[in-house]
């Protein structure tokens, strides 16, 4: 079901406050609501889910305003951040709960229920382990457990918070991968929060990137990965450094010191450059290039990692990936290529 | 074997005393056990049947000893449930929501404990009593609460209210909302949701509370006996009715009524060691996942 939230804002004494957010999240689709801590990417999602209440906006479910309505009334399906699977239940009463607090004439015969968990458990690969307890489950069980109860109710939307977060990080990637197999197999329109960028670029259709309460970009990972749309959305997508420059009669200026370089945006008379590690070039230093000083390269599992302090301007320290043969000596003096970066005004949000 | 390995003289851990020192620490302990515990609760049921097992269960024949043991009875029927309900809304209240008073809140809960129990039945005569401020109202109405079984259960519930509250706020501080909230997501109403999810969550807490509660009702003196007016047959609770025989010179009796109070105790401390043994886990802070 195509969901949207129209200038929806929430007031909070503190942090995860919204500020007039509209998004249209389309039938069918995964969707990652992505930010820092204190973004109010949550505080959408429970907004969406009718947990609470916006001080302003509408939330839309299909063509019915849906702003109004009771949690109970919305048919979705949450998943919460520590699962919240009832303790004294086991996993097949955990699974059935929504369909046993029907309204009787809703509520589907007991056999009927009893073949609905079979299938939602077979379905997240837990057959068999109806009669256990939460607590006698690891957290990536407990976790698809409650999947299957929020699935169990055929909602309408599937919510999740955060669903990786309390899990090591080889589980993780494997459930990512399950997760995205099965949105593809059962087609729910799908909205997960997150604060792990890489999660979100891999497992979503679109990303939403939200900061301070606003939405920065919505766009398919590509989209906010090569064209962001802020400093902010490049800075939190992905590793950046960046650089403070002056442009005069269309040269780019470093502390006075023009350079070349290939750069997408503008910035007026004076900005901030935007460039990701792979896109820096490590040379011989030349004039018309940026000058810096190796200050440390490290080895990362790919290949090595440069930091590079640079000369004659305000301290700015910028990363650059390089090649396992290039051998850099800490101290040595290097001319950066920036093959590719992006200029955008200063005094905008950056992390 | 050869003594290859010498134990080096006057090592040890920097937290144990050294043999002779623990065990006098242990004597010490386990010798104010039995005069202070111990010894009593064997006075108390040796006293009771010092004139045979037939004079003991002569004494619960006497219609004033059945009396005070209806009273007390009816009392904890009516206490100890309100005591639960109340519990359950002040810690519900306290764990699930932040609002302006909370510490004044849980400091007032705790009050009925650090306040000395006479002092809570005079506040009851000083409110209701025929003297008091709604002394005179009450009398035009033909209500009588001091004297009174619901002077009684007031006091009771005054003197025990803090006993299942104190043990629901960190169980339901600790669990959260999330199990509540994902009940709300699945469909069912909040009624539902507190009676298929909350209560099974705090069930063993709640228990621990209730029992906790009992022991004190049934046992209660000094706020009831400020309430009671002593009228035997009529509001006398079986502590009271101890005080009455003991000052009556009828030893026997006074601690066969005091043998019941007295397993009362034992039963509850039993329940209460039971609880611990098998639902500690629940009862102190369950690690969540």
């Amino acid at each position: 079901m195509r969901i949207r939230t129209v200038d929806v804002a929430k007031e909070f004494g503190r942090t995860g406050a919204l500020r007039g957010v509209s998004l249209t999240i389309e039938a069918g689709e995964l969707i990652a609501l992505l930010g820092p801590s204190g973004s109010g990417k949550t505080t959408l999602l429970r907004v969406i889910a009718g947990l609470e209440a916006p001080s302003a906006g509408r939330v839309f479910f299909g063509e019915e305003d849906a702003t109004g309505v009771a949690v109970q009334k919305r048919r979705i399906g949450f998943v919460f951040q520590n699962y919240a699977l009832f303790k004294t239940m086991s996993v097949a009463d955990n699974v059935a709960y929504g369909l046993r607090v029907l309204p009787r004439a809703e509520r589907p015969p007991r056999a009927e229920i009893r073949k609905r968990v079979r299938d939602l458990l077979a379905l997240v690969q837990l057959s068999g382990f109806d009669g256990r307890f939460p607590r006698q489950l690891s957290g990536g069980q407990q976790q698809r457990v409650a999947l299957a109860r929020a699935l169990a109710v055929d909602p309408r939307v599937l919510l999740l918070d955060e669903p990786f977060g309390a899990l090591d990080a080889k589980v993780r990637k494997d459930l990512r991968r399950w997760l995205r197999e099965l949105h593809e197999h059962t087609g729910h329109t799908t909205v997960f929060v997150t604060h792990d960028q890489e999660e979100a670029l891999e497992l979503a259709d679109r990303v939403a990137i939200l900061n301070a309460g606003r939405l920065e970009q919505v766009g398919t990972p590509d989209e906010v990965y090569d064209r962001p749309a802020s400093a902010f959305v490049m800075s939190f997508v992905g590793d950046t450094s960046s650089i403070p420059v002056e442009v005069e009669g269309g040269r780019l200026l470093y502390a006075g010191q023009a350079f070349r370089a290939d750069v997408t945006g503008t910035c007026g008379g004076g900005g901030r450059l935007y460039v990701r590690p792979k896109d820096i070039v490590v040379g011989t230093p030349e004039t018309g290039l940026l000058l810096g000083t190796v200050v440390n390269a490290h080895r990362t599992a790919a290949g090595r990692r440069a930091q590079i302090a640079l000369v004659g301007g305000p301290e700015t320290i910028v990363e650059a990936e390089v090649g396992l043969a290039q051998q850099l000596k800490d101290g040595e003096r290097v001319g950066l290529r920036l093959v590719r970066a992006r200029a955008f005004p200063t005094k905008e949000g950056s992390p | 074997m050869p003594d290859v390995l010498v134990r080096p003289r006057n090592v040890s851990s920097a937290t144990t005393e050294r043999a002779v020192v623990r065990a006098l620490l242990i004597a010490l302990a386990l010798a104010f056990l039995a005069l202070f515990l111990i010894l009593p609760v064997v006075v108390v049921f040796a006293e009771a049947l010092r004139k045979g097992v037939a004079a003991y269960f002569a004494t619960f024949g006497d219609p004033d000893a059945q009396a005070a043991i209806g009273l007390t009875l009816t009392v904890v029927a009516i206490a100890v449930p309100l005591n639960m309900v109340f519990g359950i809304a002040a810690s519900w209240a306290i764990a699930k929501f932040e609002f302006v008073g909370k510490n004044l809140l849980i400091t007032l809960i705790d009050l009925p404990f650090s306040i000395s129990p006479v002092v809570s039945g005079l506040i009851y005569v000083l409110l209701f009593g025929a003297q008091g401020y709604f002394g005179p109202w009450l009398k035009s109405h033909g209500i009588e609460i001091i004297f009174a079984l619901p002077g009684i259960v007031l006091a009771t519930m005054f003197v025990t209210f803090p006993f299942v509250a104190r043990e629901l706020i960190p169980l339901m501080e600790e669990q959260g909302n999330s199990d509540e909230e994902a009940a709300l997501t699945l469909g069912a109403s909040g009624l539902r949701a507190f009676l298929t999810v909350t209560l099974p969550n705090i069930r063993w807490g709640l228990l621990y509370g209730v029992l906790l509660c009992n022991a004190r009702a049934m046992g209660e003196f000094g706020a009831v006996a400020v309430v009671s007016g002593h009228v035997r047959g009529f509001t006398n609770t079986m502590p009271l009715h101890v005080e009455i025989l003991y000052n009556e010179y009828n030893f026997a009796a006074a601690f066969a009524m005091a043998s019941l109070l007295t397993l009362l105790a034992l039963v509850t401390l039993a329940a209460k060691t039971l609880l611990e043994m098998h639902y500690g886990e629940a009862l102190a802070r369950t690690p969540r996942v």
